[in-house]
């Protein structure tokens, strides 16, 4: 099983966004090049789970953010580590806006 | 054998029931239901006031500069500590502070003075890392690690499952087969930096304990200088397990308070909640599952009590220590699991921290050893050391 989250990339819009499940869950989001700019969660303090937070990156990124992919999982809070982990190893630093979690995250040197 | 508490004991766990009640509580509400951590500003301000009040570095002996607990006092605040959500495995967020690993107290000066001080400074972090995927309840025939010498050095090979906060650790403590004998006599403990070349946190293994994960370490022509020996070569075994036998008495006593509080929660649930013409607490069958709750945490305090109180007399304390585990961790799981019958569908919501205790508690079955290698220690203290 692979560990990055490398399922194909899908428009962000409000549309889009709306037919999504109400799930637990994480996130990346993306401009149109396929540069990270957000790698997030919706946990259960969203109150429909992976469609309010998505709609909350909209508003955060604005057009900027034209891209997501995402991944149901009710163990939302290691996950988002873990992809925080794996973008820290790729990249050699978070997406700007969560910079201030380089602190917490950890070291992972995946094979 | 006498369970009151004396004036001082009284004091503490009055204190800090206080403290979890008022203190932190209140934060949990804000937080994510599978939060592991507090906002760093609270972290910070609950560590001046946990400071303040004397308790900062409960695990550390007196004469590195601890409150000097015994084990008796220990297991009540553990009690105590645990009665909020993410109390079972964070107890109070960590703002009590933590003892570093013990096993560093029986470290050189020199190693001493590069990890233990630093760790109770708050400056290092250390890991554990004896867990094979070849197994676990029996490390001293499963570890495959191997380490070869090579003039000053060793030369490790092999990995570990399982490993909590590899990822962020300085350094870690890993066991390493270093002999041709395949048990216990052939294990060494080296005390390694985790940039050293060859360490590799490969991967999270994600668990039912959702807020935190696991690593995978992997360990190629890792290079380890000698002076990174704790204790003696081949003399590692003793070292992993005088801290498995230790970490009993309080593991089973941070069980205790999330059953505890479930209890409280469902007695106040069915009080109120009303079915088929009556409150539910005037059913028998809720009243039936109340009772066996109560069974259960009295039955489960009182063995960790009893252990500890044998752990402070200077009496081996094994049985006792491996009982308490046992009991805590099943009863408690037991009593979470009537608390969510009782409470219906809400008490499976993240609303509650019934299902948080729920999926946590099922791994306090398994972790610090499963309750069936508890029965293996205590029927081998029962019926002799001799038999196979």
């Amino acid at each position: 099983m692979g560990i990055r989250l490398d399922k194909p990339w899908e428009r962000l819009d409000s549309d889009s966004v709306s037919s999504l499940q109400a799930q637990l869950g994480v996130y990346q989001v993306a401009d149109s090049d396929g540069n990270v700019l957000s790698v997030g969660y919706a946990g259960a303090k969203h109150p429909f789970g992976i469609r309010s937070a998505l709609e909350h990156e909209i508003q955060l990124h604005g057009k900027k953010a034209t891209l997501f992919r995402y991944e149901f999982t009710s163990n939302y809070r290691s996950r988002w580590d873990e992809l925080l982990m794996l973008h820290l190893h790729d990249h050699g630093q978070l997406p700007d806006h969560q910079r201030d979690e380089e602190g917490r995250v950890g070291r992972l040197s995946p094979n | 054998m006498d369970f009151s508490l004396n004036e001082e004991q009284q004091m503490i766990v009055d204190t800090t029931r206080r403290f979890v009640q008022t203190e932190i509580v209140p934060l949990e509400d804000e937080l994510d239901p599978d939060a592991g951590s507090l906002a760093p500003d609270d972290q910070d301000r609950l560590i001046t006031m946990t400071r303040s009040m004397g308790f900062y570095g409960l695990d550390i002996p007196e004469e590195y500069g601890g409150p000097g607990l015994d084990t008796t006092t220990r297991a009540l605040m553990a009690i105590e500590m645990s009665q909020h959500r993410a109390g079972l495995y964070n107890p109070c967020y960590g703002v009590f502070g933590g003892a570093g690993l013990a096993q560093l107290y029986e470290a050189t000066d020199s190693q001493k003075e590069r990890w233990l001080y630093p760790t109770l400074r708050g400056e290092k972090k250390g890991c554990f890392a004896l867990t094979e995927p070849s197994g676990g309840s029996d490390p001293a025939r499963a570890i495959q690690t191997r380490g070869i010498q090579d003039g000053d050095e060793w030369v490790l090979n092999g990995s570990k499952l399982y490993i909590s906060g590899a990822d962020k650790a300085d350094y870690a403590l890993v066991f390493a087969r270093t002999s041709d004998d395949p048990g216990r006599n052939g294990v060494t403990a080296f005390i390694i930096d985790t940039d050293t070349p060859g360490f590799h946190v490969r991967r999270v293994v994600h668990t039912l304990r959702a807020t935190h994960y696991a690593t995978e370490l992997q360990f190629e022509e890792l290079r380890v200088p000698q002076e990174n020996i704790l204790g003696e070569v081949n003399g590692g075994f003793a070292i992993a397990n005088d801290r498995l036998s230790r970490q009993r008495i309080p593991y089973a006593a941070g069980c205790i308070g999330p059953a505890i509080r479930a209890q409280e929660m469902a007695i106040d649930w069915a009080k109120n909640r009303t079915a088929f013409g009556s409150v539910l607490a005037e059913k028998q069958a809720i009243q039936w599952m109340i009772v066996d709750n109560e069974i259960d945490i009295r039955h489960a305090r009182y063995c960790v009590l009893a252990a500890a109180q044998k752990a402070d007399s200077g009496d081996r304390f094994r049985t006792e220590a491996a009982m308490a585990k046992l009991i805590a961790s099943e009863a408690s799981s037991r009593v979470v699991d009537r608390c969510i019958q009782i409470h219906g569908g809400v008490g499976v919501t993240k609303d509650l921290p019934l299902e948080r205790w729920y999926r946590e508690l099922r791994i306090r079955r398994i972790g610090e050893g499963p309750s069936e290698v508890q029965r293996l220690i205590m029927a081998r203290d029962i019926l002799g050391g001799s038999f196979k």
